[in-house]
């Protein structure tokens, strides 16, 4: 593989990561956000600092990049316990904005210069560059999808799946929406936190630009376009997505049009998205017994 | 007295829907409440579960003061509903549905021997255990919703407008399951209802609703015979 391609699927991989996140919160537990590029960037964020002016090293800063991720997705988290619909996501957009702007305009964030010299990840004591960062990013994301997987099988996810569908219903049933909720948004900001660490780690610089509102955009229309509340569907999304506009780059200043063309014929014919529960394709290769029996 | 509703007023904005409403239900008892359409019924069985804040009054479950309790403590406490249109999970299977009803009970149920139980009330249900809840007929839609609410054991059902949009035939056979489930197994059951004569005949007791608040109270056989009570609801 070209360096090139490498470089444009690692960027793939991680996004896939990050909109595993928001199919947690947005497919599974049913609320919208738009501002999942915010969790990612603090992710990110958290990753650069703890590395360059900590002088932490990746492993040893992971699992406290979780942790600020898992808890600023809490604290963020509760507007939705609240809001719905149009109103939750103007106020993810909301969010959104407010972080970049801390990111933007506080000092201890770098600032408009950002944070630069974000040391490569070590992996028994070599550097991981290339294709070699390439499966770290790969490796992260199999853990990432068995623990969504793993989250439909188990009970939490049956009572996400409840408060989505019909949530007065749920709450009839004893499931606490506060508690699931959170849940859902803890899960899917510590997703976003870790693909942002992923990539400040590979882009060695983070800048409040990186995670502005037209990514959050992007992030939602991957899984939108990938199917949401599906498994593979982020992947789908982030590999489509993140794929188009390299392979229309022949196409030069028409390639956006090309890009919006297919949205829109998505939203069209197939508005459940790719894997969604009623597109073509799941209805083609699991006709019938699509969830779980006893 | 298992539920003991005091003075209750649910309000939407200006309109009210339930006026000082006071009402009782003994453990094992299955008391009706019938009314036209309007009358406040559904909005007294949402203030009960908690999806309807109550403007004022007082409900006590099992002698405990429920009436600022969270929708879901008041389930944990045992109080399931069967709402009115079912509202099952429409994309979930239909043994999903039935299992969101187990979580955190405080007590042990025996989960497994239940379930069978209730496929053998309704067999369909076992049939269609895989199928997502959306494919299924109103009629095996309602009985979900019965099966989703039995299946924790619960102390107190309540049951909102089960006949609607169900075929006569199926309307039969789901209030001589609900007088069975009464008599046989002692499950205290609140029914509301607009097809009054079907729901009295099964009920201990009945209160029939005007606009909010409850013009008659007493035996079900003796509303049945009311002459005013035959005027206006029973033709």
């Amino acid at each position: 593989m070209s360096s090139y391609a490498i470089t444009i699927l690692t960027l793939i991989v991680i996004q896939a990561i990050v909109v595993c996140g928001l199919n947690v919160i947005v497919g599974y537990a049913g609320q919208i956000s738009l501002g999942h590029a915010a969790f990612f960037g603090i992710g990110a964020y958290s990753a650069a600092l703890l590395s360059t002016r900590g002088g932490l090293s990746f492993w040893i800063a992971l699992p406290l990049v979780l942790i600020i991720s898992a808890l600023t997705g809490l604290l963020l988290g509760l507007p939705s316990l609240r809001l719905k619909h149009d109103f939750l996501a103007i106020t993810t957009i909301g969010i959104n904005f407010i972080v970049q702007a801390i990111f933007l305009y506080v000092p201890f964030f770098g600032g408009a210069l950002g944070i630069s010299g974000i040391p490569r990840i070590q992996v028994f004591g070599e550097a991981l560059k290339g294709a070699h960062f390439l499966y770290l990013c790969l490796f992260f994301l199999g853990v990432v999808m068995a623990i969504c997987w793993l989250f439909t099988r188990v009970f939490a996810g049956l009572a996400c799946f409840a408060l989505r569908e019909e949530e007065a219903a749920a709450t009839s049933m004893g499931i606490s929406p506060v508690r699931f909720k959170l849940l859902a948004f803890m899960l899917g900001t510590v997703f976003a936190g870790l693909g942002g660490a992923l990539y400040a780690h590979y882009m060695r610089f983070v800048s409040a630009d990186d995670f502005s509102f037209p990514l959050s955009v992007s992030f939602l229309a991957m899984l939108v376009l990938g199917g949401m509340g599906s498994l593979l569907g982020p992947l789908v999304g982030a590999l489509i997505l993140g794929a188009l506009p390299e392979l229309f780059r022949p196409l030069a200043e028409f390639r956006i049009l090309f890009y919006a063309l297919m949205l829109l014929l998505m939203i069209r014919f197939q508005p459940g998205g790719i894997l969604g529960e009623s597109s073509l394709i799941r209805k083609r290769l699991f006709p019938l017994f699509l969830r779980r029996q006893p | 007295m298992l539920l003991e509703v005091e003075n209750l007023t649910v309000s939407y904005g200006d309109i009210l829907a339930v006026r000082n409403l006071s009402f009782v239900l003994d453990q094992g008892e299955l008391v009706s409440i019938v009314g036209a359409n309007g009358a406040g019924k559904t909005s007294i069985l949402n203030a009960v579960m908690g999806i309807e804040p109550s403007k004022s009054g007082k409900i006590l479950f099992n002698g405990e003061d429920i009436t600022r309790l969270p929708v879901h403590e008041r389930a944990r406490r045992g109080i399931r509903v069967v709402p009115e249109r079912s509202r099952v999970f429409p994309r979930l299977s239909v043994y999903e549905n039935i299992i969101t009803g187990v979580y955190r009970l405080g007590k042990k149920v025996a989960v497994q021997t239940r379930l069978e139980w209730l496929y053998g009330i309704f067999p369909r249900l076992e049939e269609r255990s895989g199928q997502l809840a959306s494919t299924l007929s109103g009629g095996e839609q309602q009985q979900l919703a019965i099966a989703r609410a039995l299946i924790s054991d619960p102390r107190l059902l309540l049951v909102d407008e089960v006949s609607m949009g169900l075929m006569p035939k199926l309307v039969d056979q789901v209030f001589a399951l609900l007088r069975q489930l009464n008599k046989e197994f002692g499950l205290t059951i609140l029914l509301v209802e607009q097809n009054a004569m079907a729901s009295l005949k099964i009920s201990d007791r009945g209160y029939v609703m005007e606009v909010g608040t409850c013009a008659f109270e007493g035996a079900a056989a003796d509303l049945i015979e009311h002459p005013k009570v035959k005027e206006a609801y029973l033709g």
